[in-house]
């Protein structure tokens, strides 16, 4: 054998090896949710069935029509719930965004004195754990009477998603080149005009994928709303999964149906905003 | 101009600083306070009793804690290594695909945007001793016969915690590496290969340096959000079996919330802000450093 050929030998092996690590990869990252999703679908005989049923033998969307139609079996009232995540979500989002934004075009556009300190600062608070910072949040919200309110889910919401938008946003101002903005200044437009008629434009997607990232982290947040709330006027989704474990029979169909409808709105933003959240998380990190 | 002025990004980051004064810090001045103090949720009038470092003296005398601390450590060095290697691996395989690359991203972020109740939720479907995904395969292969207690049994359990745990926060540090390692200039990697390296030395020298500040951001921003473990154990086996998975932040809930010792469960809270932010500045400074090797600007 002459080397050309077993080193043609050699390639088409790697390429093989690298396919089937792809694939297992890919299994083993898409395996989990798709097994979810089609336990949802089927009866729950067949999801107990022992020796188990692999290929399933009818398929029906009783979980889904149960959950919806009001009150279902396991009297989890998924409607409320799925209002109470909506409202608080948007609500804090907005919030968020709009004082992210002021924050990271501070960080993006002026120098000043400690900035990397108060970076730095910004981010700790993120880092407490939302179980710590749910002990005295408990306490004060239950002397101020703003327990079990979306009032009070929001505010707590808003603190946390504001140190994660300011990095964010800062990093999609610094994409915008300063240069345009002094050009419209100098064109007579004020400060406050160059920023929302030049820069914002220029940043407004990655400022909508940071919005949306902060819905996310409100839409699937749990630590500090089981503790924060207590009933239907006011709970959300994530604690709502946990009262189907809370019961005798564990309604497996039922809860795998819960957890599409969780995680489908989750998915479609997701796929949405992936492109810009990479850029502006990384943006800093290389000269470009 | 004339007359005082604030400055323009004080102003700007001034919304910023009072939402984050009032939900973030004061509360947790007020729960440094009664952690000196032996307040129960039952019993109002302790909150002004003041104890010292009693609270203090008896979790550090207290093995169940230091399990919990250890256990908590253990979990986050293992998940936070291995997510680290699988993500580069990961990024590296999705990298050199040739074709399906938009489609393969966009499958990698998938667990990312998983609320971690519903990983915890999907796993505890997925381990669950008798009707799970793992035994039933398992016993359909015939690799073995019985139905491992995957939940049930102490060691197992917190394997099946960290698997969830890596499951749900690899993609992180595969989607930032995978963003470094398009972004790097294909140059240097063809004049390393010109000039003899083998793909090893490669890698070492050339693309891990240049890939290098992304893992850092990819470990920050995981770092600023360890706690998440604590929604995944929640519901997975809450800390059972016999506080076999305990770890530092179900510790903390269950003392507060079931037991109502508010000023005790302040106390350990206090080490689980500590350990976060060990984390986290940790990995920011070597971030700053990353960044100033390769002369970005900040």
């Amino acid at each position: 054998m002459d080397e050309n050929s077993s080193a043609r030998l050699k390639r088409r092996l790697l390429g093989i090896v690298h396919r089937i690590g792809l694939f297992l990869a890919m299994l083993t990252i898409c395996l989990p949710g798709l097994w979810i999703v089609l336990s949802s679908l089927r009866p729950t005989v067949e999801i107990m069935a022992k020796p188990p049923v692999w290929i399933p033998q009818e398929i029906s969307f009783d979980a889904y029509v149960a959950m919806f139609s009001g009150i279902g079996k396991g009297g989890i009232p998924v409607i409320e719930y799925f209002r109470n995540s909506l409202i608080i979500s948007v609500t804090s989002t907005i919030i968020a965004v709009a004082i992210g934004m002021a924050g990271g075009y501070a960080f993006a556009r002026y120098r000043f004195r400690g900035k990397s300190s108060v970076f730095l600062g910004l981010m700790l608070t993120r880092t407490v754990p939302g179980i710590a910072l749910s002990l005295p949040l408990f306490f004060l919200y239950v002397r101020l009477g703003i327990i079990d309110t979306h009032f009070g889910l929001i505010l707590a919401y808003v603190a946390l998603n504001v140190p994660f938008t300011i990095w964010l946003i800062d990093g999609f101002f610094r994409q915008v080149p300063k240069d345009l903005a002094e050009a419209a200044q100098i064109d007579g437009c004020t400060r406050w005009q160059a920023f929302w008629q030049v820069e914002f434009p220029l940043a407004g997607p990655g400022i909508a994928s940071a919005a949306i990232f902060a819905f996310l982290t409100c839409w699937n947040e749990f630590a500090l709303a089981s503790q924060l709330t207590r009933s239907v006027s006011a709970k959300t989704l994530p604690v709502g999964l946990l009262d189907y474990t809370a019961e005798f029979t564990i309604d497996w169909r039922g809860m795998c149906a819960l957890a599409v409808v969780m995680i489908i709105p989750a998915l479609t933003l997701t796929y949405i905003v992936q492109k810009h959240l990479v850029g502006g998380l990384t943006s800093g990190a290389v000269k470009g | 101009m004339k007359g005082f002025k604030p400055s323009a990004p004080f102003l700007l980051l001034l919304p910023a600083f009072i939402v984050l004064a009032a939900v973030v810090v004061v509360p947790l001045l007020l729960s440094l306070y009664s952690s000196f103090t032996p307040f129960r949720l039952t019993k109002p009038e302790t909150f002004f009793v003041f104890v010292g470092l009693r609270n203090y003296l008896s979790i550090l005398a207290n093995t169940d804690f230091w399990w919990a601390f250890g256990r908590t450590v253990l979990l986050l060095t293992i998940a936070l290594n291995l997510e680290m290697l699988l993500g580069l691996g990961l990024a590296m395989l999705v990298e050199k695909a040739t074709r399906g690359q938009r489609i393969l991203r966009t499958l990698m972020m998938f667990p990312m945007m998983f609320s971690p109740i519903l990983v915890g939720f999907q796993f505890k479907f997925m381990f669950n001793d008798n009707i799970g995904l793992v035994n039933n395969a398992l016993q359909s292969l015939g690799i073995t016969q019985d139905a491992i207690p995957w939940l049930i049994e102490g060691h197992l359990a917190f394997i099946a915690i960290s698997i969830a745990e890596i499951w749900s926060s690899t993609a992180i540090f595969a989607i930032l590496i995978l963003a470094g390692l398009l972004a790097m200039p294909k140059e240097p990697i063809e004049a390393a290969r010109v000039d003899g390296c083998t793909p090893w030395q490669t890698f070492r020298y050339v693309t891990w340096p240049f890939v290098m500040p992304f893992a850092y951001i990819a470990m920050t921003i995981r770092s600023l959000d360890v706690a998440r473990a604590y929604d995944i154990v929640k519901i997975m086996t809450d800390g059972g079996p016999a506080g076999r998975t305990e770890l530092l932040w179900t510790l903390v809930a269950r003392t507060a919330y079931s037991d109502g010792r508010m000023g005790m469960a302040n106390a350990m809270a206090y080490f689980s802000i500590l350990l976060s932010i060990a984390f986290t500045v940790y990995f920011f400074n070597k971030l700053a450093a990353a960044r100033t090797q390769i002369g970005a600007e900040w």
